[in-house]
């Protein structure tokens, strides 16, 4: 019996190493990461982003996105995942909804008709002398090579789907550094400016006059702009938090020492919450995730209502990015390679 | 129970094999396999009490949005009104202390402890354990274990009192993130409850392998005997890492290192590594005496030996094998990279080839047979396929891609609910009913039975399933409180465990009435479907037993 196991855990490990090569070569070169300067909050040239009409951003033209009900958010009663708003999310939504569950149900279903087909069958009324028949080889055999191909049937698709969620960010993605806190959430914005949002959990009377749903509401929100991937840089200051957003089948883990590396892009405009995700103390279920994702030209009046830098905004005025690059140091390649898995 | 006491001077006598010591002498100096498994029982079923009304005030809590309760009981337990964040903290004590019961102080020992204590040597024919006093000493470290857990509560350990750290204690929130003492006290309970395991699985490896009656050959020793020799290797490979990494964690508090602390070279993800290095053996500590018990029931009840005999054997020898090098998909989302994710996700899945073949042979084995459904049966039937519910739920958070959601929300408290509390749970009740009558003398009332198994199927299916939703909508584990979007299953979910509590009931006036005025059990009660050496003695079986030792063709 036991060698055909090894067997096809050996064909399964040499169905799957092709793809694993590949997607080692998707890893993401080393990125220098601009440290988070933690201190960054508004630079003096604010006023100076604030006066650059020339591109037609205005921060007074930022006015927080009210959500759509049942979008990014919870339904009651639910039953399902979330709507999806990134590829990989709707990929990942369809490998459940296509393979694993038709999976689960066939095999419970399967086993539940056998286990009445034999009480019904087999029952001592029905079948009063038992048969003495202990073994048969070809029926194990069919159900130890069945479930392998099943298997390998779910891990095609799993782990191509895993290859895709790590492909690295393009060079010029813009970077958004996350930071857990006991128990709210800091965003910072290095390539703007490093300006930080805090975001805290809004109170029942604050999230009904704001039309946002209680507990998921934060009055800051983490803004990024609509269809483009953003390379988020999760860490935290105290102990782990989880940075999570269900409806972009998005969860990394905010390690206090560490910095995870995950692209985020949320594919239509609009508000989408969460909450964290490993066990952080006591207002634990208390610090929640709201994202707006806007257009590239609102959120650029967002950064600039923040105090923030828009890269190539206006001809003279801000562009400050040199300043930027020249005030951070890059880690080290080791370092970086064992921040950002 | 206690008669033979006047002449306990004469302890003897050797050719006596119903002689029994002095109560004191017999209960809390014991050195008899069959007592111990008795305390073990005993043991378990009040530790079982307390985690289970621990998740009763859970529910409770859960029922609607809100905090309701919390305030309430976190004043009781400290005296003096608490604060908001006291009550919070609360919370994470009970979550803790519900984790920490089930798995270390209910789960193990009734099925390591209480079971295999019983019949492994009964099963092997075999006159005891092979260290008898060692046997007991694993017994009595487990009740100051269970004490200073319970103590914890009751100190300071951080926001509020008692230790809140999740039963998997990550660090720093178990280091830095917890001052004071009740985070010291619960990993001096594990450690204990460790210590207790590993002189156990010594005990039960040197029996099996040295005690086995003449003519029983490994691949002639009963599937139980089996699940426990692997299950005996498992704890001793793995909990000794448990104790390392918690032994790290009493240091990087206490005297200044910092393992785990990356402020001075460490890393809190070591921590992680280190503890599901031993956890996830340990969820196959818990399930796979289960898996050999429900060996048994099903040839017993269907009067047909097991269908593949070695097939079952070898399975659970595979899955504790592959069940080491699988433990960081319980990490999939701490940041890992893509290859390492890829790696686990693969192995992960072929631990559901091994699982499988045990589910088809169980019912291979009732395919022919001759089935009768008393109580022990109907738990052995509703473990088979609530098992298989739980694991396919396995497989689909086996994929790292997929888990990205599914982490940390109550699809994964709904999967591990459905292979512990209907998984281990139910066979620990269908090995109860299947031995009860061995181990007291007394039939349990097989109505009684019956509508326990009834209602607690039902009310624990009502509890656990609506969970799945709410881990698919995203709720995540570990919240006193929820937005109202997921009232309406945390609702549904509260209900069911009302429904199971009537069930549980049932089971404990089943107990006292059977004790009581149960009939008096023949030695094998069960005809001739019951194969084993157990069921060649009487019931209760006599103090010691197979003085003569039995020959096995």
């Amino acid at each position: 019996m036991t060698h055909f196991v090894k067997a096809w855990i050996l064909a399964i490990g040499l169905i799957l190493t092709p793809t694993a090569l590949s997607a080692q070569d998707a890893l993401p070169a080393a990125p220098s990461v601009e440290p988070a300067a933690a201190s960054g909050l508004e630079a003096a040239d604010a006023p100076a982003a604030a006066e650059a009409p020339a591109s037609g951003l205005d921060p007074a033209l930022y006015t927080p996105m009210k959500p759509t009900p049942g979008i990014g958010m919870p339904v009651d009663g639910g039953i399902d995942f979330q709507e999806q708003f990134s590829e990989t999310g709707q990929t990942a939504h369809w490998i459940n909804s296509a393979i694993l569950v038709p999976m689960m149900f066939g095999v419970s279903i399967l086993v539940l008709f056998l286990l009445f087909w034999v009480v019904f069958r087999f029952r001592r009324g029905a079948n009063p002398e038992p048969s003495k028949t202990t073994h048969n080889t070809f029926i194990e055999i069919i159900w130890t090579v069945i479930p392998v191909l099943i298997l390998v049937v779910i891990a095609v698709p799993s782990i191509s789907l895993l290859a895709r969620q790590f492909e690295p960010a393009p060079e010029d993605a813009l970077t958004v550094k996350v930071t857990g806190y006991q128990w709210y959430w800091g965003y910072s914005y290095p390539d703007n400016g490093d300006f930080e949002v805090i975001s805290n959990m809004l109170s029942e009377e604050e999230a009904e006059a704001r039309g946002e749903p209680h507990q998921l509401a934060a009055d800051n929100r983490m803004v990024i702009p609509v269809g483009k991937p953003v390379k988020l840089l999760i860490t935290a200051a105290d102990v782990i938090h989880s940075f999570a957003i269900p409806s972009a089948w998005f969860k990394l883990d905010a390690v206090p020492g560490r910095i995870n590396e995950k692209v985020l892009q949320i594919d239509r405009e609009g508000v989408y919450y969460g909450q964290c995700s490993e066990l952080c103390g006591a207002r634990h279920g208390f610090m929640p995730i709201t994202v707006e994702v806007l257009s590239q030209e609102k959120f650029d009046n967002w950064v600039l209502a923040n105090g923030g830098t828009v890269k190539g905004a206006a001809a003279e005025p801000v562009a400050t990015d040199a300043d930027a690059d020249e005030a951070s140091t890059k880690i080290a390649a080791a370092d970086a390679a064992a921040a950002t898995n | 129970m206690t008669t033979i006491t006047a002449d306990g001077h004469i302890d003897d006598h050797a050719h006596d094999a119903d002689h029994k010591p002095a109560f004191f002498q017999r209960w809390f100096m014991s050195t008899n396999h069959k007592d111990i498994g008795t305390l073990y029982l005993i043991f378990a079923i009040v530790a079982g009490i307390i985690g289970g009304a621990i998740s009763g005030l859970m529910r409770l809590e859960l029922a609607e949005p809100g905090i309701q309760y919390l305030q309430a009981w976190a004043s009781i337990s400290n005296g003096s009104e608490a604060s908001m964040d006291q009550a919070y903290h609360l919370w994470n004590v009970l979550i803790t202390a519900h984790g920490l019961i089930m798995v270390f102080f209910m789960v193990m020992p009734a099925m390591i402890g209480g079971f295999g204590n019983w019949f492994v040597p009964l099963m092997i024919g075999a006159p005891d354990m092979a260290f008898p006093r060692m046997n007991n000493v694993s017994f009595w470290l487990l009740v100051p274990a269970f004490l200073l857990l319970l103590g914890s509560s009751f100190v300071p350990g951080g926001t509020g009192n008692g230790a809140g750290t999740g039963w998997t204690v990550y660090a720093p929130l178990s280091t830095s993130g917890s001052v004071g003492p009740a985070v010291d006290m619960a990993i001096l309970s594990l450690h204990l409850a460790g210590a207790s395991s590993i002189l156990g699985a010594i005990n039960f490896i040197t029996t099996i392998f040295n005690m086995r009656a003449p003519g029983m050959t490994l691949h002639k020793m009963p599937l139980f005997v089996w699940s426990v020799l692997v299950t005996a290797f498992l704890l001793l490979l793995a909990l000794p890492v448990l104790a390392a990494a918690i032994t790290m964690l009493l240091t990087d508090r206490n005297f200044g290192t910092t393992f785990y602390d990356a402020a001075g070279g460490g890393d809190p993800v070591l921590y992680q590594h280190l503890f599901w290095f031993f956890g996830h053996p340990e969820v196959y500590i818990m399930i796979l005496p289960g898996f050999g018990m429900v060996s048994h029931i099903v040839a017993t009840f269907s009067r047909k030996p097991v269908f593949g005999y070695l097939g079952m054997a070898y399975a659970m020898v595979a899955i504790g094998v592959v069940g080491f090098v699988v433990w960081a998909h319980h990490m999939f989302t701490t940041g890992m990279s893509v290859n390492v994710k890829m790696y686990f996700t693969a192995a992960t899945m072929v631990i559901a080839v091994p699982t499988g073949i045990k589910i088809f042979s169980w019912i291979a084995t009732m395919w022919g047979g001759s089935m009768s459904f008393k109580t022990p049966m109907m738990w052995a039937l509703g473990f088979i396929f609530m098992f298989t519910v739980g694991g396919v739920t396995g497989v689909v958070l086996a994929n790292g891609g997929i888990d990205d959601n599914l982490h940390d929300t109550y699809y994964v408290v709904a999967h591990f609910h459905y292979v512990l509390s209907l998984g281990a749970v139910f066979s620990i009740f269908a090995g109860f009913y299947y031995w009860f009558p061995k181990m007291s003398g007394r039939m349990y009332n097989e109505l009684l039975g019956q509508l326990h198994f009834w209602i607690f199927f039902i009310g624990v299916n009502i509890l656990f399933f609506p969970q799945h939703f709410l881990g698919q909508q995203g709720m995540p584990r570990r919240y006193a409180d929820y937005p109202e979007q997921f009232a309406y299953w945390n609702q549904i979910s509260s209900i069911g465990y009302a429904v199971m509590l009537v069930g549980v009931l049932i089971f404990f006036v089943n107990i006292g009435w059977s004790l009581l005025a149960g009939r008096k059990a023949e030695g094998n009660y069960w005809g001739e479907g019951a194969t084993t050496l157990e069921w060649t003695l009487t019931s209760p079986p006599p103090f010691h037993q197979f003085e003569t030792l039995p020959q096995i063709k």
